[in-house]
C-alpha cells in the first residue's frame, strides 16, 4: 500500500516527520481527509485537530492556524502550535483559555492585540478538545 | 627604567579591565546559546515554507498577486538590521559598510538597531522609519516592522523591499547580506538558504503540470500566504542577526580578554626586572659603603 511523507512544522520545531497513510486535518471549509495520491493542494487550517494514521499507529496533534500543502505524495503542515496529545498539559491549557477570556472581557483589546488573544484562546481550545476527546 | 609602583598600578588596571571583558565574554556566549537557538530552530519551517512557495510560485503567474508583481525598481526600501549596542567587533561596520554602497536618491531606510540608525542620520541617508527591539524578540514585535515595509510596498511607494542584515553562519564567521524580499520571485524566495534552491527546483518540476487546487480560491490563500511568508523571513533574518551579534561580541570579548591577559604577563615581567634592577642597585650601595667603612 502506498504512503505519504508527512511533515509538521512550528517556527520553534519541527515536530513530525514520517509515513502516513491518512491525515485528517481541520482545513478552513471543513474537515479534510487526505489519502496518498491526492491532488495537489494549498489551503488553510484553523485551530483544532490533526490525526494522523500511520502503519500501525493513530497519532492526534492540537494545531493552531497555520497552512496544509498536499502533493500526491507529500502533505506539509505549517502551523504557529502543534502539540502531541499525549503532551498536552490539560491543566495549563484551561488556564491559558481563563486567562484569555478574561482579557477579552476586561481590556478593551484593539486590533492586532485582541487577535493574538483571541488565537492564542483558541489554540487552548484546540488542545482541550483534543485531549478531551481521548478519554471517552 | 619606569618606577615600580606606575607599573603596578597598570597592572591592576589592565586585570580590571580583563575582568570586565571577561564578564562580557560570559554574558556573550550565554545568550549566543540562545540566540543561535533561536535562530536554528526556525530553520526546518522556513524550509517548508519556502518550497510550498517555490511550488506555488510555478503555478502562478506574476500578475495573479501584488506581492508577485515585478514593477519598474524606482525606489528600493532596505531594512537595515544591526545591533543596539557596540563591542561587537567588526559586525556593524561591515553591514554599513555594505550600506555606504547602495544609492542614496533610490533607496529609503528603514532602521532596526540604534547602530544603523545613528548611521544613517549620520550620513544624511533617507530613514522613514525606526525600530526598537528588544534583546529576544517576538515574532509580533518583528510582525510590527515588517508590516510596516509591507504597506511601503503595497501602496506603491517602493518597488522593492530588501533586507540588509548580518548572516549567521557560524560563531566566528557573520557575512553581511543583501537580500530582496518583495516582489517574492522565484529564486528570491529560496532566499535563506541557496541549496534549498536547487533541491526545491528539482522537486517542483516533479508537479507541475498536475493542476493546483486551492481551497476556499487561490486569491484567498495567497493572500494569507503571501504576506505570512514575508513576516515570517524578516522575523528569521532579525533572529539570525541577535545570533549574529552575540555571536560577535563573545568572539570580540574573547579576544579583548586574552590581549589584557598578555598584557599583564608582558607588565609582570617588566615590573620584576624592575624590582629587580632596584634591589641589585641597594645590594651595590650597601656592600660599597661596608667596602669604604673597612
Amino acid at each position: 500500500m502506498s504512503s505519504l511523507q508527512l511533515e509538521i512544522v512550528t517556527p520553534e520545531a519541527r515536530i513530525f516527520t514520517g509515513s502516513a497513510q491518512m491525515v485528517i486535518a481541520p482545513g478552513v471549509e471543513g474537515g479534510l481527509g487526505i489519502l496518498p495520491d491526492h491532488m495537489p493542494l494549498m489551503t488553510e487550517i484553523l485551530p483544532g485537530e490533526v490525526i494522523v494514521t500511520t502503519e500501525d499507529d493513530e497519532l492526534s496533534f492540537a494545531v493552531g492556524g497555520g497552512f496544509l500543502e498536499v502533493l500526491p505524495d507529500r502533505v506539509s503542515i505549517l502551523t504557529d502550535m502543534a502539540i502531541v496529545e499525549g503532551e498536552i498539559d490539560e491543566k495549563a491549557a484551561e488556564e491559558a483559555v481563563a486567562r484569555a477570556e478574561q482579557e477579552m472581557r476586561d481590556k478593551v483589546l484593539s486590533g492586532e492585540e485582541l487577535a493574538t488573544v483571541q488565537a492564542s484562546l483558541l489554540r487552548s481550545l484546540a488542545q482541550l478538545r483534543v485531549k478531551r476527546r481521548s478519554h471517552r | 627604567m619606569a618606577n615600580t609602583r606606575d607599573i603596578r598600578r597598570r597592572i591592576k588596571s589592565v586585570k580590571n579591565t580583563a575582568q570586565i571583558t571577561k564578564a562580557m565574554q560570559m554574558v556573550a556566549a550565554s545568550k549566543m546559546r540562545k540566540a543561535q537557538q533561536a535562530a536554528m530552530s526556525g530553520h526546518p519551517y522556513s524550509l517548508v515554507l519556502n518550497r510550498v512557495l517555490v511550488s506555488l510560485r510555478d503555478m502562478v503567474s506574476a500578475d495573479f498577486h501584488p506581492l508577485l508583481e515585478i514593477r519598474p525598481v524606482k525606489k528600493t526600501l532596505v531594512l537595515l538590521v544591526t545591533s543596539d549596542k557596540g563591542l561587537c567587533g567588526a559586525l556593524n561596520t561591515n553591514v554599513l559598510r555594505e550600506a555606504m554602497l547602495l544609492d542614496k536618491e533610490k533607496t529609503l531606510f528603514v532602521a532596526s538597531g540604534k547602530k544603523g540608525a545613528s548611521f544613517l542620520a549620520r550620513t544624511g541617508r533617507n530613514m522613514i522609519a525606526d525600530f526598537a527591539l528588544p534583546d529576544n524578540p517576538t515574532f509580533l514585535q518583528t510582525k510590527s516592522i515588517s508590516k510596516f515595509c509591507l504597506e511601503k510596498f503595497l501602496s506603491g511607494d517602493v518597488d522593492r523591499v530588501e533586507v540588509l542584515y548580518p548572516k549567521f553562519v557560524n560563531t566566528l564567521v557573520q557575512k553581511p547580506l543583501l537580500v530582496t524580499l518583495l516582489p517574492i520571485t522565484d529564486d528570491k524566495a529560496a532566499g535563506v538558504s541557496q541549496s534549498v534552491s536547487e533541491q526545491v527546483a528539482s522537486e517542483a518540476t516533479v508537479t507541475t503540470g498536475a493542476q493546483f487546487l486551492f481551497e476556499p480560491g487561490a486569491d484567498e490563500v495567497l493572500n494569507s500566504v503571501l504576506p505570512y511568508y514575508f513576516h515570517f523571513e524578516v522575523f528569521q533574518m532579525i533572529l539570525d542577526a541577535r545570533a549574529s551579534e552575540q555571536s560577535a561580541r563573545m568572539v570580540a570579548m574573547k579576544s579583548a580578554t586574552d590581549n589584557a591577559k598578555s598584557l599583564v604577563k608582558d607588565l609582570t615581567l617588566e615590573y620584576n626586572k624592575a624590582r629587580q634592577a632596584s634591589i641589585t642597585t641597594e645590594l651595590l650601595e650597601i656592600t660599597t659603603a661596608q667596602m669604604a667603612l673597612a
